[in-house]
């Protein structure tokens, strides 16, 4: 019995030193961690650094940088291949004071966090950014507040990064004296959300880059696009808001691009466009909202895109086909109080316009499934002269076009013939 | 003169008509403002009934009043009146009656929403002018018809025509023209063809003013370079007022000559 119980105890021992000196392991290697990953800490003055750049020299990989609250005219700050943590807090500015450069970035897996950056250096020759990143993979960009920019983030030759909720905005009068806010050249695998972009010429600006997905992003007033895609295949945008640009999105020369639950609205002015589609292929656009546009898409050699489910709200142009596009498929799509549907130029191309909503319909639907009876022209005579002859614009609201458009509708000469919707739906679809 | 407007004005401000005339356009643009609640999608469609229904009220009622007050005319012509101050009392008593209804029928619900402190104020101002000028122009063409055909029924055809012609056979022309020299630059001939038609000219001068001006594009810009300058604002007011003036000149040209 005694045996017995002493030899519990024994093992309950053995049991403890060992957890000890588990623990024990646990904080000298902790602690050797802990040495080998330090916080250097920056600030204005009466601190071991009082710049950031010799900061980031003494730094070794995988150490972090707390740049306290305070105003650090500095430029060009130069990360080379090592993997460090920048972060600021509240009130810590960097002010580039128009030379060049914020901070140049040529790592993997680092991060920069937290921070203001303002007054970059406008020039003709050279795109200068508050931050530029370099062949890096793996980084994070979160929580940096950029004004007075002239590109925003330049991002070259990078991938798997994560940029979020950003807020970059800058003051250039034109499209030559202006960069873009975001703009990610031959780079794959990014992701970027939650950024609010603004008084910029491109919002983003992607080229060459595949697999980004672009979510919750703001993207407003500025000079140009909202959203410029070029030669950039299989990337999504989701959920976004474009607001105010010149034109909201451009997609150019890309394929397979995903276009889903964006809104696109007052983008307005004479030569503005919410969508515009040049030479791409194989898109899904669904699920998105244009709204107050001058025209909402304007689709110039698109093909084989499916349209489905979107609001086409209050534009002046709904769609525009200028031509050379193929197989495109739009269905169940509303269209509501546009002041034209659709403009089109050129023949079918197996484009197709069944079973969406328009407000404009007046037909009947007799047997109740909700289809219907009498196909719809979306492309209104006034709309197809407008196409063959600009200045005819000029007669809009005009008694005689309205007269014209009736009559057209009753009997049609000239507009397309197949173009019609031949099961228009009788209400609104809900998605 | 004064004393026959007055009586023209007063006469006509009593008659159902004009009450007709101004219980509907302060039913139209309530209806359109307290059901819409935007502003400048009421003003379009009020821009399309004005540029329609105030030349057309303004030819028919011009003529039936010339027509109706014939043997008052008569009877005043034998008095030591001057011809020019009866006719030209007798149109103004018209003009300003109808206008005054088109005033007020859009004005009273336009200052009961806000107006005033609405920043649309102008765009309203601008199609308040246009409707008073467009009732001027064409109360002074009706009074043209009546004068110079004695017979109701062709007065009133020619009034009809005259609408008919200014409102959409114009146009029509117009567009016809437009496409027929598609090849040729032809935004000059758009600015002036749009000068030479009071109906045209003011739904331009609206239509600038109001958002949907983006879509008229290349052309709306070109309108806007020249409407925007004051030499275009005062160009097209001088040719607005040339179309009232020209029509008067005629008037009592006719008028001081005919034998009644």
């Amino acid at each position: 019995m005694n045996l017995w119980k002493s030899s519990i105890r024994i093992v309950i021992k053995v049991d403890r030193m060992k957890s000890s000196f588990f623990l024990l392991c646990l904080i000298i290697a902790l602690n050797f961690s802990y040495a080998q990953n330090r916080t250097l800490e920056v600030c204005a003055k009466d601190c071991e650094f009082t710049s950031i750049q010799q900061a980031v020299d003494q730094a070794k990989a995988g150490d972090s940088i707390f740049i306290k609250k305070g105003v650090y005219k500095e430029h060009d700050i130069f990360i080379n291949r090592k993997s460090l943590h920048l972060y600021g807090e509240k009130g810590s500015i960097i002010d580039i004071d128009h030379k060049g450069y914020g901070i140049k970035v040529e790592a993997n897996d680092f991060s920069i966090t937290d921070l203001t950056i303002k007054n970059v250096e406008v020039s003709y020759t050279s795109d200068y950014a508050a931050i530029y990143l370099f062949k890096c993979d793996n980084f994070k960009l979160k929580n940096i507040t950029l004004k007075k920019a002239f590109f925003g983030f330049l991002i070259e030759k990078s991938s798997k990064g994560i940029i979020e909720e950003n807020d970059i905005s800058g003051i250039g009068q034109s499209e030559a004296s202006s960069g873009n806010a975001i703009h990610l050249w031959n780079s794959k695998e990014l992701e970027v959300r939650d950024n609010d972009v603004y008084n910029m010429r491109d919002g983003i600006y992607i080229e060459f880059g595949s697999n980004n997905v672009f979510e919750n992003n703001t993207s407003h007033d500025n000079m140009r696009y909202g959203l410029h895609f070029m030669f950039s295949d299989d990337n999504r945008y989701s959920y976004n808001t474009f607001q105010n640009n010149s034109a909201g999105v451009a997609v150019m020369f890309s394929k397979r691009i995903q276009m889903n639950n964006n809104v696109f609205k007052k983008n307005w002015g004479t030569a503005s466009y919410g969508l515009l589609l040049k030479e791409i292929s194989d898109g899904e656009i669904y699920h998105n909202t244009f709204e107050n546009n001058t025209t909402g898409i304007t689709a110039d050699g698109s093909t084989r895109i499916n349209y489905y489910e979107n609001d086409f709200i209050n534009n002046g142009y709904a769609v525009k086909f200028i031509g050379g596009s193929y197989k495109n498929k739009f269905y169940k799509n509303n269209f509501l109080y546009n002041n034209f549907d659709l403009s089109y130029s050129g023949r079918l191309n197996n484009n197709s316009f069944d079973t969406n909503y328009w407000s404009d319909y007046t037909g009947y639907d007799l047997d109740n499934d909700n289809y219907g009876d009498v196909p719809y022209r979306p492309v209104k005579l006034f709309s197809y002269l407008v196409n063959e002859t600009p200045e005819s614009i000029i007669l809009l609201r005009s008694l005689f076009v309205d007269i014209i458009n009736f009559s057209e509708k009753v009997t049609p000469v000239f507009t397309p013939k197949n173009l019609t919707d031949q099961q228009p739906l009788m209400s609104e679809v809900q998605w | 003169m004064l004393k026959i407007l007055k009586y023209s004005f007063f006469d006509l401000i009593r008659s159902r008509w004009s009450y007709v005339y101004f219980l509907f356009y302060l039913l139209l643009s309530s209806v359109l403002l307290f059901l819409n609640n935007d502003l400048s999608n009421a003003i379009i469609t009020l821009l399309n009934v004005v540029i329609v229904l105030v030349p057309l009220i303004g030819t028919i009622f011009g003529v039936m009043y010339y027509y109706d007050s014939q043997e008052f005319t008569e009877l005043l012509l034998a008095q030591p009146i001057k011809r020019k101050s009866i006719f030209l009392g007798q149109y103004l008593g018209v003009a300003t009656s109808l206008s005054l209804s088109v005033l007020l029928g859009l004005g009273i619900p336009f200052a009961l929403y806000g107006l005033f402190q609405s920043n649309v104020i102008f765009d309203f101002l601008i199609l308040i002018v246009v409707a008073v000028f467009l009732s001027f122009i064409f109360s002074a063409l009706a009074f043209n018809i009546a004068l110079t055909n004695t017979n109701k029924i062709k007065g009133f055809g020619y009034a009809i025509l005259v609408w008919l012609f200014l409102a959409v056979i114009y146009d029509g022309a117009f567009l016809i023209a437009l496409i027929y020299f598609q090849e040729y630059p032809l935004d000059q001939f758009t600015l002036v063809a749009t000068l030479f038609n009071p109906i045209d000219l003011s739904r331009i001068l609206i239509l600038l003013k109001l958002d949907i001006s983006a879509l008229l594009g290349y052309t709306g810009a070109i309108f806007k370079d020249f409407f925007g300058t004051i030499a275009g604002s005062l160009v097209s007011l001088g040719v607005l007022a040339v179309w009232v003036v020209l029509p008067l000149w005629r008037m009592l040209h006719v008028a001081k000559k005919k034998d009644f």
